[in-house]
């Protein structure tokens, strides 16, 4: 068995939703792939374009932005 | 513990990080390796110490930051364990006993957002807290002290109504030594409760609810009421509010400053015009029969009341709550002074909350109240002594006497809710009530910090509600204005003068007009009492001189590459 591709994500999570919401997936226990690694912003406005730029850049496969 | 204790300015090469890492009993350490994470922090960049607890925010856990501080004389402190959201400010205090700046503090969310979602993929999941410490830590290695926002408070409230949930905020408030302004648009106080006979079938007369309300609150010297007044003008934000009241017939506007704001104005029974040949004399609403009830003329032998007239239809969609109940009532109140006549109920619905009410519909069945149901597309049918409407659990049509029908109409927000909404920025509903902060955490807040709803104004409410909502914004005024002064959080948005040319890009893009304009120095500048922290305007900015402090882009990008 060959082992599959694992991508690198990146999310930006706006402290208020997003971030929020990334807390209550754990509360509520709901299980997903532990391929993301979130950065919390108090607001996805907060996002400069170069950010993700930066992501990719520093090895990220791909990008998230929630807010 | 060494002469490095010794204030000196720190310079990269002086950051000495402090990472704790909590197992949370096994909420954590049941589901990933936390040894494994801490030996990895331990050989972080930067980071001196680092340290594995069973719980990190117990008393326990809080002294081993405290010593650590003071031992390996960090200046900087991660704790990877649960959201900042939650426990941010209580590692911060921790922080700040210790003598380190609470700012120079990063948390990394490795139960939330990691061993609660991964429970079953240990390795991952040990893989990915790694991960988020190192991103933590990278970021820590970065932050910069901040001094928490000061600013002065007026400690004294305006009051926007004058009815049940404003009388009873103001007279709180007044009572706890606040000095309260009341503006009433009407010439009398006590708002819906003056056309209202008695509060229960046995219940208070509404008349001297009000004037108890009423003197309590004038007794105050401390509280200044203004009648067939509306408040015109406002500028300012919280703490420091500027209002500008105009006083029917009355040339000179009121100025006044306060603190805090509380809207409490309201709502109207709606008119149902046009609808089951209403018609004010044989066909007439709750509020006219309470009139009737009040002057004792009410003497119709067959009664039939209407509930959902004008509510949950295509123009008002909701379900105004309280006319159940305002139905029962008056329904017991008439077959108990004639219980020769007959009271029909028409219902869709029966919303009869809480135990109290749920007795009095009982009681009301057990007296010989008929209750029937009516199905929204094909509603009852008023002529003239006589109401026909189908009943859908009989299949049949029913025609039943009546001399009197009262239609329970919702309660309607008033007319110029969504102009006052506008002029004080809080929001309102799609059915233009206003609407709070948060339903279960900030009930009783706006989204504005500094002003505050209460009572019917919100939702329909009973005198019992709007008098606990009054009340419980009394206390939540008191929280901001028996403080001496108003502190706030340092991460907000700054804007260096020395490379801002005064593009006014940030000014549109922040939500919150924090951002004015500077003509003279050509630069725009941030009120930070005003500013929420989003960061909008720095990456807006494109000369960078806007920046969001603990957000800042060497900050952020730091955390980046350390993905």
């Amino acid at each position: 068995m060959s082992e599959g591709f694992e991508p690198k994500i990146v999310a930006f999570a706006c402290n208020w939703c997003a971030y929020s919401a990334a807390d209550l997936a754990g509360v509520s226990r709901f299980q997903y792939p532990p391929n993301m690694r979130i950065i919390r912003v108090m607001c996805s406005g907060r996002v400069n374009p170069n950010f993700i730029l930066k992501a990719f850049e520093s090895g990220a496969d791909g990008v998230l932005v929630a807010g | 513990m060494s002469e490095k204790m010794d204030k000196k300015k720190v310079t990269p090469e002086d950051i000495r990080i402090g990472v704790y890492i909590c197992d949370c009993g096994t909420n954590i350490a049941g589901h990933i390796d936390c040894s494994a994470v801490t030996s990895y922090a331990a050989k972080l960049p930067n980071v001196v110490y680092a340290k594995e607890n069973l719980y990190t925010c117990s008393e326990s856990g809080i002294a081993e930051i405290i010593n650590g501080i003071k031992e390996h004389n960090l200046n900087r402190v991660v704790v990877a364990s649960c959201s900042p959201r939650t426990h941010q400010p209580l590692f911060q205090s921790s922080c700040s006993q210790a003598g380190m700046n609470p700012y120079l503090f990063e948390m990394a969310n490795i139960r939330d957002q990691c061993s609660w979602v991964h429970m079953q993929q240990r390795e991952g999941g040990t893989e990915k807290a790694k991960d988020l410490v190192r991103m933590a830590a990278a970021k820590a290695a970065f932050l910069e002290p901040q001094k928490d926002i000061e600013a002065s408070l007026v400690a004294r409230t305006l009051v926007i109504g004058g009815g049940v949930a404003g009388l009873s905020a103001a007279e709180g408030l007044a009572g706890m030594g606040i000095e309260v302004i009341l503006i009433e648009q009407e010439s009398e106080l006590g708002g819906l409760l003056r056309q209202i006979d008695t509060l229960g079938p046995e219940g208070d007369k509404a008349s001297e609810r009000v004037s108890g309300l009423i003197g309590a609150l004038t007794a105050r010297p401390n509280a200044t009421i203004y009648t067939d007044s509306k408040m015109e003008e406002i500028s300012g934000y919280i703490g420091n509010y500027d209002v500008t009241i105009r006083q029917e017939g009355k040339d000179q506007a009121i100025k006044e400053k306060v603190g805090c704001i509380v809207v409490a104005t309201g709502a109207l029974p709606l008119r149902p015009e046009g609808l089951f040949g209403y018609n004010g004399t044989n066909v007439i609403t709750q509020i006219e029969l309470e009139q009737r009830l009040k002057d004792k003329t009410c003497d119709a032998k067959d009664v039939v009341m209407i509930q959902c007239a004008g509510a949950r239809s295509k123009e008002w969609q909701y379900c105004s709550r309280i006319c159940c109940m305002i139905a029962v009532k008056n329904a017991l109140i008439i077959k108990k002074q004639n219980p020769e006549a007959n009271v029909h109920i028409l219902y869709r619905d029966m919303q009869m909350y809480g135990t109290e009410k749920e007795k009095m519909l009982w009681e009301a069945r057990g007296i010989g109240i008929r209750f029937d149901i009516y199905s929204a597309d094909d509603p009852p049918d008023v002529k003239d002594g006589q109401v026909r409407f189908y009943q859908p659990l009989m299949g049949q049509t029913r025609e039943i006497p009546s001399d009197l029908v009262v239609l329970s109409t919702p309660m309607v927000p008033r007319e110029d809710a969504p102009e006052l909404s506008q002029m004080m920025r809080v929001s309102i509903d799609q059915n233009n009530f206003f609407m709070e902060a948060h339903a279960k955490l900030r009930p009783l807040d706006f989204a504005t910090d500094g002003i505050f709803v209460a009572g019917s104004a919100r939702y329909p409410a009973t005198v019992e509600e709007a008098r606990s909502q009054g009340l419980g914004v009394a206390s939540r005024v008191a929280t901001i204005l028996f403080k001496d002064k108003l502190v706030t959080s340092a991460i907000v948005a700054e804007i260096n003068p020395e490379t801002c040319v005064g593009c006014l890009g940030c000014q549109q893009m922040c939500p919150y007009e924090a951002i004015t304009y500077n003509p003279e120095l050509n630069v725009c500048e941030v009120n930070t009492i005003l500013c929420k922290g989003c960061g909008c305007c720095a990456s807006t900015c494109p000369s960078h001189s806007a920046q969001l402090r603990g957000f800042k882009p060497q900050q952020l990008l730091r955390q980046i590459r350390a993905v």
